[in-house]
């Protein structure tokens, strides 16, 4: 606060405006000091919360490059697994077996959480279905990955006899739902009301106000839930156990045992081999790498063609 | 071209709340009829009954009869059907946000499944044209997001967005309330040039405007409708005391 005390004329000649009275300025400067003080005070706990939350991704995403790096070679990312005692293979299979149990968790998940979303914020505004639904959600949202595994082994595995890529897509699509579902809600619920007046008021009908007007302008939020349930699955162990099983060889067939990363890493972690401990250390890197491109890719391709000005 | 539109015995509720209480209107084809009255009269009831956009909100409920030269609006069609031939601008910009400037214009059209592309750009064209806002965005037309554009530039490409549908009826509630002194005599001159090819229904605070652009005035208070007569009279000698004490400025 500067003590610059000249009088400031008022329009229409009416005289200087009254000055602050010493007492005043008083005030003011130390309230002056202790706004300085608190706001930098203030601005330093938040860059201190900052590193915080970083330091843990750096420090794990340093000892995993740190630990599993040295065994990352061409054959780690095309070769199956070695029988034990043999030197060498990779986890090509677990690759394509998590790609393949991811796509169809997406497949699955997103769509089914996304129309939950819609209906929970267009059209069931105040009514019991849609209260049980939410509640549901959130319930789901809590119970443990393990829980799903089983409740996918009971619906599917039991029933066919058998392990299958199927059954743990179904299981990580489960997981996928309620976090979608709650994301989409909230994301619809910021988009103004008076965007979905205008549209109705062109004689555009609810549906497709709700498509190409509610959801369009709530999708970058939309999108990030999405990758946040897909990120959150991608690195699921518990629920893959009893569905996708594993396995230590090529499969592309849905209605068969897979293999997955993070089994695979799982099983090599559990072995008392040195050999694959190493490729476990590389297994979680690649996994936590995989997670990361995708994420940034839909991100890019989500990105694309925004307009200038564009809020 | 426009289309005259009579009201009777329309009665509307907000849950219990009796907002429109037995209005009886004619509005003429062709002219702009300017709506006044104090806040919560409803002004803004009355005008979205006529295109059925009162009934998007689920507590609110509407009887009575309105009809669009010979369609009875309630009976005879569908609320989509009657929003496409009787158009709205709202009290503040409402430009969709993800869409372009040309997008916003043609959003009517596309979001109907219209795809025809050589009458989509004469349209957004000739649109932005009626809405004196095509020398200014002409060159970004595709690029530029329609929430990047001014206060009144959104006001007036809203009001494009409104005329690309090609209505019969134009419905304004309070459309320069929210714009500076400089763009809200822009969209006056607009209504002025819009009233010859379109019936024009505008909802104000401002006496000075519903003078300055309407032919008709009705003076709305507590959810009746207390007088409608020209323009002229309603300022010069308004019949009803109430008239004359809100435009002298006794109240409200």
């Amino acid at each position: 606060m500067s003590t610059n005390s000249t009088p400031i004329a008022a329009p229409g000649g009416h005289g200087p405006l009254r000055t602050p009275t010493n007492y005043q300025t008083r005030a003011m400067r130390l309230n002056s000091a202790r706004r300085y003080l608190m706001n930098h005070l203030v601005t330093g706990l938040a860059v201190l919360s900052t590193v915080l939350v970083i330091a843990p991704l750096v420090a794990i995403l340093g000892y995993l490059i740190f630990k599993g790096a040295s065994s990352l070679n061409l054959a780690f990312f095309t070769h199956v697994p070695a029988p034990v005692g043999e030197q060498g293979g990779g986890m090509a299979n677990a690759m394509l077996g998590s790609g393949i149990i991811l796509v169809l968790a997406s497949s699955m998940g997103i769509p089914v959480g996304i129309a939950a979303g819609v209906y929970l914020a267009e059209y069931g505004r105040g009514k019991m279905l849609a209260m049980a639904v939410r509640f549901t959600a959130d319930v789901l949202n809590g119970i443990p990955s393990i829980v799903m595994g089983l409740a996918a082994y009971s619906l599917i595995v039991m029933r066919q006899m058998h392990f299958s890529a199927f059954s743990g897509g179904v299981a990580l699509a489960i997981m996928m739902v309620p976090t979608i579902t709650r994301t989409t809600e909230e994301m619809l619920m910021t988009v103004p009301h008076a965007i979905r007046e205008a549209a109705l008021g062109l004689g555009v009908p609810k549906w497709r106000t709700v498509v190409s007007v509610s959801l369009r302008t709530a999708s970058p939020g939309i999108i990030t839930g999405c990758m946040l349930a897909f990120a959150r699955v991608a690195g699921e162990t518990a629920p893959l156990l009893f569905t996708a099983f594993g396995n230590q060889f090529w499969s592309f067939r849905l209605n068969e045992p897979i293999a997955a990363l993070p089994l695979q890493i799982y099983v090599y972690a559990i072995s008392p081999y040195d050999e694959w401990h190493r490729l476990a250390w590389a297994g979680a890197l690649v996994l936590i790498l995989m997670i990361m491109v995708s994420v940034s890719l839909v991100r890019i391709y989500a990105a694309r063609g925004t307009l200038k000005g564009a809020s | 071209m426009g289309v005259g539109i009579d009201v009777e015995h329309l009665n509307a509720w907000y849950g219990t709340n009796h907002t429109l209480q037995d209005i009886n209107l004619s509005i003429p084809a062709n002219h702009a009829t300017a709506l006044i009255g104090p806040s919560g009269c409803g002004k803004s009831t009355f005008v979205r009954c006529l295109n059925r956009m009162h009934e998007t909100n689920p507590i609110a409920r509407a009887t009575g009869v309105v009809k669009m030269g010979d369609l009875d609006i309630y009976k005879d069609a569908s609320p989509v059907d009657i929003r496409r031939r009787v158009g709205m601008v709202f009290q503040r910009p409402n430009p969709f946000p993800t869409m372009s400037i040309y997008d916003n214009v043609a959003s009517g059209l596309k979001l109907n499944g219209f795809r025809n592309k050589a009458i989509l750009d004469e349209t957004v064209e000739r649109s932005l044209k009626a809405a004196a806002l095509w020398e200014e965005v002409k060159d970004e037309l595709k690029k530029k997001s329609g929430a990047s554009l001014s206060g009144g530039q959104q006001q007036r490409m809203c009001i494009a967005r409104a005329l690309a549908v090609d209505p019969e009826v134009l419905l304004m509630d309070e459309p320069a309330s929210a714009l500076d002194p400089v763009s809200t005599s822009k969209i006056e001159d607009l209504i002025f040039q819009l009233k010859s090819q379109y019936t024009i229904v505008i909802v104000t605070h401002n006496m000075q405007q519903a003078a300055r652009v309407a032919e008709n005035t009705g003076f709305f208070l507590n959810g009746k409708m207390v007088e409608f007569n020209s323009t002229d009279k309603i300022f010069t000698m308004p019949s009803d005391k109430r008239t004359e004490d809100y435009i002298t400025g006794r109240f409200g």
